[in-house]
């Protein structure tokens, strides 16, 4: 059957089998190898997407399914020459160290501050409650939302003052902020 | 040029590889599309032990999608049916004879995507004459238990190895003479390291060029070149293994998979790349398994609280074939380690290694070659030691931690322990967590009948294996290579055998050279995973990284800092030896205006200077680092959880972790790693095992019912530090990876044990999951190995004296 | 990642677009909602239906609303939805309670209340909290609808009434003013299904119990009900006494299985204890004036 799915605000069109997982298709078919896959019984969420306004995992949806509709993946956050908050709050809170769950955890953690925009960080872990991490222990990620709510709050560019751990040191800070 | 004013390279620094993964565009195996790829997978058994009567892959070949199936039969007749493991054992790579464990490898299927090869797995049909399992461990060398590995020329019984260490007429002496002795059987159940990524190759052999590149989920790149090399009979300077970015190792991606193998073969077969990648329930439940000790743990003291000596048998589950990844000389790796932290007369320990019906392994999932059994084992010991005493455990500890003054330390078991202050540890975290409170607010809680517990692991972590008269792992010295070049506009790049699946090696390591060489982090590359641009080595698991290519990346830059000294000599026309390295350059003493910097002198060395005696034109160098001695990283746990009576419900209040990892490079990376493998204890106190039914069905094989911890049960972690330096590392850094993996368990039981004492408990083995907590509190704890239904005699055999 | 075999797909416009199709297509053909019951089953291959019927597209069918006195939820409304809806959740704290501890956010975010029950999975969760509510199912044939009780929807695991040509459409709950409700849930972990769960809804006449509905899953009850205590809770007082005495007969009428979750014995125990911790938290919200 052929299907029409808007991925990142572009439209793809293809020849898909019924059964096609829209993970799969994502990845297989349109090479958006960002989003990824960690289990067969949708429980580790490394494969959650967007499907319209809602994150869902992707690997219990069918390409089918979305035909018509639009799909977010981590590929669409943030814009061109500039990172999403989400993106610069994982890397300077150290949310990240495999990469793997990390694509998954943002797109959800941007549902969530588009909704709740100040999550305690009980809010944020049991938003994230149905996503595995399996280097992090959470800790960093917990604080990677919340850098990204403050900075959202603070509303101006460059971040708040005194920042994360990224900016101490002698580390490349400048490094992917200007993407 | 006067640069910029001197700061450390070390330090939080933001990390380098964050740059394509928060974009999403790391490159993980299964991202890597090779032109003509085809698909690979593979046909698994669903008994537990069966003899193979026919297979037959005639409907599965006729699949208008499927280009090749492939059998043991396949395999047998290029003499690839068997493949060695890390333990000097073999392992069938497609099983011929019988296979030996629900999930072993059956046939493998090459086809043009892989929904079409799912689909041909179920065209294949084999034959099976199902024979009765060896599933309990305990049973495993009873008279009479049929024999798992008939493969082996005379082999009657399901004995794999004994292995001892320790000075048992000593132990035993000090156990006769002592005025309290504590008996008690634990088990360390078989969990699994469940990395996010599964593992996964993809093959590609050049039939013109007979060169076989390999992208692959390795920790190991180099040895796994070797090891392809020599089983499949491949010149290796044909063979380049590729270790993408990987999506978390922990040890389950040291070993060589059938599922590699099978890929190779596919790619021989067909003359096109075939890409393998294995679901959840085949990593589950056939990849290199973790633990699986049933222990035998006693502990002597005196009445007034001074341990004596520790003794223990320990029964250790290998599954089918013996696939456990250590250094060649230690059958139980370094499970020797479990005299601990403390001050012992004596100590004596006998692992007895069985085979049973079930996935090969043993060794993984942090572990450090076994200290995270032989950490838990001794920690629950002294626990319950401070219970039998009625002697608050905290105290009982600072009682027998060795101390400074004790220290190089050669233990009752041989092991050098290099540096430690542990009561100092173990007192920072004993004010950090406000423990006095806590034992307050403790019994007034047991006051209204509510269980609150409070739990304490101190450890000692052996790691960074290691000097290479002592330690090989099949046959390969394990001292790792770094090579660094430094370009004329002074940029380096730092080539390292070892592999990051996470920890930031990309970082760190450029951190090391650019701190020895006076350049910013953002100047130094570090080149890794490619056996094609990096030099030899063994590989990232046992937190080596730091240890042994960390000092070399270290050893290496020191080199290099060696040659830019004569040639900075010959720039400013000064002797060598009136150079000092200071502020990040070298200049002539007490003259701050005569110094060059390391970008200048990189460019000097590759023009028309005359070059001093001893360079030859550039500043490039290379080491092998064989480290003297392993590093002794160390730390104090402490565990607070609250317990609901009524329903077994364990919660983790609170963790506070204070690690020694020596000196910290990246402190915000070494946190990091604290974090992940504080959750893996928790994990696996909680909720992580593996366990079979007495059919050998692999009850463990999902996430549905292998459970990982989530966000929500884990606490807000909470860390401090000492810095106790190595004296044998070049940076006096030890290595962190798997230090909390090591430590955290035993915290955690430690504190539900500490809950439940009102009920009278005394032990209760992990994962310590609601039922299992009230089946506790009721006096029946039951044996965590084995599935709740279809056994009988499940209650557990929990002996105390 | 395991896959699903070779499916054919339709997508539904209407209702009776969907039951034409059913009809079409026969006993092989399944309804695909949020698929989050059925997908994960076509990918380990323990199912394998022929046709796929979407849904999704029946907006029509996802509401929460009252409507002469009575709570109406559409089949199609994801479990998000529910968890979200103040009307749900004004009425009946046990159906937040419920939603609260089923699967993952995310999964509840396209997981349907329809899909849901008609897995009958015997240690759902809305199994219970719908058994303990009576409320009733509305299930659409090509003749018209016809209505069943939650307590005679589910006929055997994995089994309900629903004939292959029909389509759940609507679960419906009458509203009364005095009642207090409460889900009460033992997890492995957060997301796990229960080792065994418990709800309870209570209306009061002064200190008496006036009526009682008990919800159990994962236990073995007949009907997701513990119908012998409701009986014997009903008229007497609410006091700990007679909740303590009510969870015991429904520990009585349960039939556990030892599984991984745990051995018969502890969730016999668990239906006791749960069902009076339910049934405490149900009579506070009931005096509170909550829900």
């Amino acid at each position: 059957m052929q299907i029409t799915v808007s991925v990142n605000g572009d439209a793809y069109t293809q020849e898909v089998e019924p059964r096609l997982l829209l993970i799969h298709f994502l990845r297989d078919e349109l090479r958006l190898t960002g989003s990824h896959w960690g289990c067969d019984t949708s429980n580790c969420g490394a494969c959650v997407v967007w499907l319209d306004e809602t994150p869902v995992k992707s690997c219990t949806v069918l390409a089918a399914m979305a035909d018509g509709h639009r799909v977010r993946t981590v590929e669409g956050m943030g814009m061109p020459g500039r990172l999403d908050p989400l993106q610069e709050g994982f890397s300077r809170c150290h949310g990240l160290q495999c990469g793997f769950c990390t694509p998954g955890m943002m797109l959800t953690a941007r549902w969530l501050l588009d909704h709740n925009p100040d999550p305690t960080p009980g809010e944020i872990r049991e938003a994230l409650s149905g996503q595995v991490c399996r280097c992090t222990g959470y800790e960093n990620i917990v604080r990677s939302v919340r850098w990204a709510a403050q900075y959202e709050a603070a509303g101006r560019d460059g971040g708040p003052s005194g920042g994360g751990p990224g900016e101490t040191g002698h580390g490349p800070t400048a490094t992917g902020v200007t993407g | 040029m006067t640069g910029r004013p001197y700061r450390s390279a070390y330090g939080p620094a933001q990390r380098k590889e964050d740059a394509r993964f928060i974009r999403g565009r790391g490159t993980f195996v299964d991202d890597v599309q090779l032109s003509g790829m085809l698909h690979g997978a593979i046909l698994r058994s669903p008994l537990a032990h069966a003899r193979i009567l026919s297979v037959d892959p005639a409907a599965a070949e006729a699949h208008p999608k499927v280009k090749a199936v492939i059998t043991g039969e396949t395999l047998a007749a290029r003499n690839l049916a068997w493949m060695p493991t890390l333990s000097q054992d073999v392992q069938a790579v497609l099983a011929t004879d019988k296979v030996r464990f629900q999930g072993q490898e059956v046939a493998f299927v090459v086809a043009e995507d892989r929904y079409s090869a799912r689909d041909a797995l179920e065209l294949i049909n084999v034959e099976y004459e199902p024979l009765p399992p060896v599933i309990d461990a305990e049973r495993a060398l009873d008279p009479g238990a049929p024999v798992i590995r008939d493969d082996i020329a005379g082999k009657a019984d399901n004995h794999i190895f004994d292995w001892a260490a320790g000075d048992q007429a000593a132990t035993d002496a000090a156990f006769a003479g002592a005025d309290v002795v504590v008996t008690q059987d634990m088990l360390y159940p078989r969990v699994h390291p469940a990395p996010l990524e599964t593992c996964g190759a993809i093959a590609d052999l050049d039939e013109i060029s007979g060169k076989l590149t390999m992208w692959s989920t390795s920790q190991a790149p180099h040895a796994h070149r070797t090891l392809y090399s020599l089983f499949l009979g491949l010149p290796e300077h044909k063979i380049r293994v590729i270790s993408p970015d990987i999506g978390g190792g922990f040890g389950n991606k040291a070993p060589v998979y059938p599922g590699y193998i099978c890929a190779i073969v596919g790619s021989m077969v067909t003359g096109r790349p075939v890409k393998w990648v294995e679901d959840r329930s085949e990593n589950l439940m056939s990849t290199a398994f973790a633990r699986d000790y049933h222990m035998h743990g006693e502990i002597a003291a005196t009445r007034d609280g001074t341990i004596l000596a520790l003794r223990v048998k320990a029964l250790a589950d290998h599954g089918a074939f013996n696939g456990a990844a250590q250094p060649t000389k230690f059958p139980a790796g370094f499970f020797g380690m479990f005299s601990g932290s403390y001050d012992l007369r004596a100590a004596h320990c006998q692992v007895t290694g069985v085979y049973t019906n079930k996935a090969p392994g043993g060794v993984a999932y942090s572990c450090s070659f076994r200290i995270t059994e032989a950490v838990y084992l001794v920690e629950r010991m002294v626990d319950l030691l401070a219970g039998e005493l009625d002697m608050d455990p905290a105290q009982l500890r600072l009682k027998n931690l060795l101390r400074p003054e004790q220290f190089p330390h050669t233990t009752p078991t041989g092991w050098e322990y290099d540096s430690g202050d542990y009561a100092r540890t173990l007192r920072v975290a004993l004010d950090a967590v406000g423990y006095p409170a806590l034992r307050k607010e403790q019994a007034e809680r047991r006051e209204r009948g509510e269980l609150m517990g409070i739990g304490i692991s101190f450890f000692t972590e052996a790691v960074g294996a290691g000097p290479r008269k002592h330690m090989d792992i099949l046959g390969l010295g394990m001292a790792d290579g770094a090579d660094l070049r430094v370009h004329p506009t002074g940029k380096a790049v730092l080539a390292v055998s070892c592999q990051t699946q996470g920890q930031g090696h990309e970082t760190t390591f450029a951190q090391i050279v650019a701190e020895e060489l006076g350049l910013s982090v953002d100047d130094v590359e570090v080149v890794h995973g490619d056996t094609d641009r990096t030099p030899f080595g063994l590989g990232t698991y046992g937190s080596r990284s730091t240890p042994v290519s960390g000092a070399a990346a270290a050893v290496v830059a020191r080199k290099v800092r060696e040659r830019a000294r004569l040639v900075a000599a010959a720039m400013l026309e000064a002797s060598a030896d009136d150079l000092e390295w200071t502020g990040g350059r070298w200049q002539v003493r007490g003259d701050p205006a005569q110094g060059k910097t390391l970008a200048e002198i990189a460019m000097a060395a590759h023009s028309s200077l005359d070059l001093p005696e001893g360079v030859i034109g550039h500043l490039d160098a290379d080491t092998v680092y064989n480290p003297p001695n392993l590093t002794y990283p160390y730390g104090a746990y402490i565990c607070v959880v609250d317990v609901d009576p009524g329903t077994g419900v364990v919660q983790v209040r609170r963790f506070m972790a204070v690690d020694d990892c020596g000196v910290r490079i990246n402190p915000m990376i070494v946190e990091g790693q604290i974090h992940g493998g504080l959750a893996d204890g928790l994990g696996m106190a909680l909720m992580q095992a593996i366990t079979f039914d007495s059919d050998g069905n692999c009850l463990g094989g999902s996430f549905m019912d292998y459970l990982l911890p989530t966000s929500v049960e884990c606490p807000s972690w909470e860390l401090a530090e000492t810095v106790t330096p190595c004296p044998h590392h070049p940076i006096g850094a030890k290595g962190v990876g798997e230090s909390a993996t090591v430590g955290s368990p035993a915290a955690v039981v430690n504190a539900v044990m500490d809950a439940l004492r009102p009920y009278g408990v005394r032990h209760a083995d992990m994962p310590l999951t609601p039922a299992n907590v009230w089946s506790a509190i009721q006096g029946t704890p039951v044996r965590t190995d084995l599935a709740f239904n279809g056994w009988d005699g499940r209650v557990g055999t929990n002996e105390c004296t | 990642m395991q896959v699903p075999a070779q499916v054919e797909y339709e997508r539904a416009t209407s209702v009776a677009h969907a039951l034409a199709l059913l009809t079409r297509y026969g006993p092989e053909a399944r309804i695909l909602a949020g698929g989050h019951s059925l997908i994960p089953m076509m990918k380990l291959r323990l199912a394998q239906p022929e046709t796929l019927i979407d849904i999704n597209g029946l907006s029509e069918l996802s509401y929460v609303t009252v409507a002469e006195g009575t709570l109406r939820i559409g089949a199609l409304t994801r479990h998000a939805q529910l968890l979200d809806s103040a009307v749900a959740g004004g009425h009946f704290a046990i159906l937040h309670d419920a939603e609260k501890v089923i699967a993952d956010p995310i999964v509840r975010n396209w997981g349907t209340i329809g899909g849901s029950l008609c897995q009958a999975d015997p240690s759902e969760d809305l199994s219970a909290a719908f058994a303990a509510l009576k409320a009733t199912m509305v299930i659409c044939h090509p003749g018209g609808t016809r209505t069943v009780p939650a307590r005679e929807f589910f006929t055997g695991p994995y089994e309900t009434v629903v004939a292959p040509a029909e389509l759940l459409t609507e679960i419906r709950i009458p509203v009364r003013a005095g009642g207090g409700s409460a889900y009460e849930k033992v997890g492995r972990r957060v997301g796990d299904w229960p080792v065994g769960a418990a709800g309870a809804a209570l209306w009061l006449a002064g200190d008496t119990v006036s009526d009682a509905g008990i919800g159990l899953t994962a236990v073995g009850a007949k009907h997701f009900a513990a119908a012998e205590a409701e009986e014997f809770l009903c008229g007497a007082p609410a006091s700990e006494e007679s909740f303590a005495r009510a969870g015991e007969i429904a520990a009585e009428h349960c039939t556990p299985s030892s599984d991984q979750r745990g051995p018969a014995e502890y969730k016999q125990h668990l239906a006791k204890e749960l069902t009076v911790r339910a049934l405490r938290r149900a009579l506070h919200r009931a005096r509170a004036g909550d829900a």
